[in-house]
């Protein structure tokens, strides 16, 4: 068992407001890593450190050993970390297609993207059986604006997949979606596992993390309170003061009730 | 340079930058509470400058009587055209088309004070215009510091509105963030409609100032806009301390300029600012820095 | 031969232009046609960075500017003689123009893009009032070019052609990014620009390049105008109204389409020439311009060659269809069940 991905004692505030406070977080390599938490506990902004949105006031995230503290998002990208987000972000006015073929030129020069077509036959080839793999081939020529959220979704989760990254961070990916599509997602999750991909899963449906998880990281207030197996972490009476004690956001009030059912 | 010259630029910096800020804050207040780059401002102060100019000539109305008049024409003006083509702009290209659709207003107005008043140069006329007083060797205009007062009393009537009236709660939310604006119940658009209103009726002072202080005819609004654009990017777009400094700024450095080199270098010169300013700070002077995540 | 076939329409509509001044010889009309192929190339290479990147830039006029005291500046200092050897001077124009591109391409792509806008007016004013101001471009009585003795009913078409090469020119190339990487990247900058960053897209090096690139043939259309016209004047190579006549053009026709610019520059050019030569006030001309702009805008908010085509061609029409039924079906890969999804 090896560390992929690692942040060490992050810090950052925005104006007065302390987002995170000397927060850790280890991403086991070929895992499924959870990480939970009440809203504002600052889940997306670790994210956001990670992938290089955000430059940390303190603190230093290594992956594979090498210091990535503060390098921008298309370098992130390169290394090989891919991210989706809370709201899925595609690119409406372009293809589907189109879509998936933004990620394929991560490791080559951008000047050679002057003279080369934006396709070659083996792009377009690994992009449809990726859309094939997320099951939306058929939209492939459509629009990207056009689809439904729950299409966006499993377009975002393609077209990261496009780049072969190690290790893939999802914001939210069963937020806002059926329970048909949820299933659906968690079953690709656990595919791409088996195929040795590493997982960051930001989440608030427990029945998802605990389902598909194999390590998750609690955080509370900005920092990453524990960390264990789902069922380590379910009996931890520190999580569910958490949640309990936590903001006086709706969606708690359904994590309250989630973390007492599981 | 001497101390006088100096002096001289700095009065000058202040008594006709706070008219320009008080322009450009109707721009800065309409972009950021709307996402909406008003190209028109510039003719807008041209229209309110030939409104007074009109009510002079045909009524022989007094230029800061007329303004009594002419501020609540602006205002009308503007809620009109927010209303029939602004709030109409949808979908993620709103702030370009913006800029299309205002400078197309732009054309439309200007093309009619070109019909109605020929393109000669005319000048706001009243017997305090040519009149002005000194302070040790400094010369202060008549006009100009009425100019500076009306400014100054009306960006403090704005300030007080957004801060310390319930409307202005409401615009400062929706400076903030405007769908958590519109989230507790702020109704955004009728706040945009009448922000938009308030950024034009503040040209009606600002026109009439620029017209008694200048030459001008239908097409001086190039020269106004650029200079009213300069100032919200230079002081940072949609902060209203920001447009006042950047006012100042402008044409204090402007006039340093016009004395120690040649006045025909002034206009460049705060250009040039603006261009080094803004490598330094891209946000402007009191921008807020961008999240990448927005 | 497929490939013309393919591109039946393009052929026919270049051609047109070819054939134009043969059959209408009036010094009057093939004049207004030399203007509004220049704004044609313009609003072309305009699109390729403004309307694919979203960036829309409103100081274009300075490399217009530049093209055109370039041919000015260097016909005049290195003697070239008053004939058709002043059009080699004009990829020169262009050239200078993309060097310029290069520097304010760098300061102004640092900002957002709403501020973007401004600094490229700045920028432009800067360049106007030096132009004025300088002594070495003639100032404000400008520059007189080398005077070409071609008579009247000849004059016109050297730069009618010149005019036709560079518009074939910069829509080929445009085409061209279209179809490349680069351009997909471009989109994808317009679309969501952090997002595009977040997979891999050198977000900054792709704006930077996609802006110098579209300085190229504005110059080269300044250089053409510089010639034809014989006297350069600051305020009219510097024009505040070309910054904004050419993205109106853009916007009018369709931005990010390749027979947008091109529709919208022949319409509103030929227009505007028509006009002041035939009523000698600008007023008439600012107010039909403007009322055009804005019923366009809230009648066909894309452009008219978009809305043409979504309106009238099977093309739309399915898209539509397709977008109707993808709101109800359920994706294949599904494993069971009719989900209901959420729109956000």
């Amino acid at each position: 068992m090896s560390t992929l991905l690692h942040a060490q004692g992050i810090s950052k505030s925005f104006g007065g407001l302390k987002a995170l406070q000397n927060c850790s977080l280890t991403v086991e390599k070929g895992k499924v890593n959870g990480l939970i938490g009440p809203n504002g506990s600052g889940k997306t902004t670790l994210f956001n450190v990670i992938t290089g949105y955000v430059t940390p006031d303190e603190g230093s995230v290594t992956f594979e050993g090498a210091d990535i503290t503060g390098a921008r998002p298309d370098k992130v990208f390169a290394l090989g970390i891919g991210r989706t987000f809370q709201l899925t972000r595609i690119f409406a006015r372009i293809s589907v297609l189109e879509n998936m073929l933004i990620a394929t030129q991560h490791n080559e020069s951008w000047v050679k993207g002057l003279i080369r077509s934006k396709s070659t036959k083996s792009e377009v080839d690994n992009a449809m059986a990726l859309l094939d793999f997320v099951g939306i081939t058929r939209l492939a020529n459509l629009q990207a604006g056009a689809l439904s959220y729950g299409q966006r979704k499993l377009l975002e989760l393609a077209y990261v997949l496009v780049s072969d990254p190690d290790v893939i961070l999802l914001d939210e990916p069963a937020g806002g979606v059926n329970l048909t599509l949820i299933n659906n997602i968690a079953e690709k999750i656990r595919l791409l596992n088996q195929q040795g991909k590493t997982f960051l899963i930001v989440e608030h449906n427990m029945e998802f993390v605990m389902g598909v998880c194999d390590q998750v990281t609690v955080m509370h207030q900005g920092s990453s309170l524990t960390s264990g197996t789902p069922s380590e972490v379910r009996q931890d009476p520190r999580v569910l003061d958490a949640y309990l004690g936590g903001g006086d956001d709706d969606d708690d009030d359904d994590l309250r009730e989630a973390v007492a059912n599981v | 340079m001497n101390a006088t010259a100096l002096l001289s630029a700095a009065k000058d910096g202040i008594l006709t930058g706070a008219v320009y800020a008080l322009m450009a804050t109707g721009l800065t207040l309409i972009f950021g509470v709307m996402d909406i780059i008003n190209l028109a401002q510039g003719t807008f102060v041209v229209l309110a400058a030939y409104l007074s100019y009109a009510l002079q000539v045909h009524w022989h109305i007094d230029l800061f009587v007329g303004l009594l008049i002419t501020t609540p024409a602006m205002f009308i003006i503007g809620v009109v055209i927010e209303r029939v083509f602004i709030a109409r702009l949808k979908g993620p290209d709103r702030t370009g088309m913006s800029i299309l659709v205002t400078y197309a207003v732009w054309l439309l107005i200007e093309g009619t004070l070109d019909l109605v008043f020929s393109s000669n140069d005319v000048q706001l006329q009243g017997w305090y215009v040519p009149k002005s007083f000194t302070v040790g060797a400094i010369h202060f205009g008549y006009i100009y510091v009425a100019g500076f007062i009306l400014a100054a009393l009306l960006l403090g009537a704005l300030y007080f509105m957004l801060y310390r009236t319930r409307f202005g709660v409401s615009v400062r939310a929706s400076l903030a963030d405007q769908t958590s604006a519109a989230l507790v119940g702020i109704d955004v658009k009728r706040v945009s409609t009448i922000t938009f209103g308030l950024g034009a009726a503040v040209t009606a002072a600002g026109g009439m100032i620029y017209g008694a202080t200048n030459a001008f005819n239908a097409s001086s609004s190039y020269d106004l806009i650029s200079r009213l654009l300069t100032i919200i990017v230079l002081g940072g777009m949609g902060s209203l301390g920001g447009a006042l400094l950047a006012g100042i700024l402008m044409v204090f450095v402007g006039d340093i300029v016009g004395v120690i080199w040649s006045p025909v270098w002034s206009t460049t010169a705060y250009f040039v600012v603006l261009v080094l300013v803004l490598l330094w700070r891209p946000q402007g002077l009191f921008g807020k820095t961008q999240a990448r995540v927005a | 031969m497929t490939l013309v076939k393919k591109n039946l329409g393009w052929v026919v509509f270049f051609a047109a232009l070819a054939l134009f001044p043969l059959v209408v010889t009036n010094p009057f009309y093939t004049s207004i046609g030399v203007y509004s192929l220049l704004f044609m190339a313009a609003a072309t290479s305009w699109n390729m960075f403004s309307g694919y990147s979203g960036y829309i830039a409103l100081g274009s006029a300075v490399f217009f500017g530049v093209g055109a005291y370039t041919e000015a500046l260097l016909s005049i200092h290195w003697h070239v003689p008053a004939n058709g050897d002043l059009f080699w001077l004009v990829p020169l124009g262009g050239v200078i123009a993309t060097l310029f591109a290069v520097p304010i391409g760098w300061i102004s792509l640092r900002v957002r893009r709403h501020t973007f806008v401004v600094i490229t007016i700045a920028v432009f004013f800067i360049f106007q009032l030096s132009a004025i101001n300088f002594s070495f471009t003639g100032g404000s009585s400008g520059l007189a070019l080398p005077f070409i003795t071609w008579t009247a009913t000849d004059f016109n078409n050297p730069f009618y052609y010149a005019g036709l090469i560079l518009v074939i020119f910069i829509t080929l190339v445009s085409a061209f990014v279209r179809r490349s990487r680069f351009g997909l990247q471009l989109l994808a900058i317009r679309d969501d620009e952090d997002r595009a960053m977040g997979l891999g897209v050198k977000v900054t090096a792709i704006k930077i390049t996609g802006f110098t690139m579209s300085a190229f043939a504005i110059g080269c259309a300044g250089a053409i105008y510089a010639m034809f016209q014989g006297q350069i004047y600051p305020q009219f190579v510097f024009d505040p109204t070309f910054d904004v006549s050419v993205a109106l053009m853009v916007f009018l026709g369709g931005i990010g389409t390749l027979a947008g610019p091109l529709l919208g520059g022949l319409v509103l050019e030929s227009a505007q020439q028509y006009l002041t030569a035939t009523y000698s006030n600008n007023s008439l001309y600012l107010l039909l311009f403007g009322a055009l702009f804005l019923i366009v805008i809230m009648f066909m908010p894309q452009g008219v060659v978009p809305f043409v085509r979504d309106k009238f061609t099977k093309r739309g029409e399915l898209e539509r269809a397709a977008v109707a039924a993808n709101d109800v079906s359920s994706p294949s890969g599904m494993t069971s069940g009719t989900p209901t999804e959420v729109t956000a």
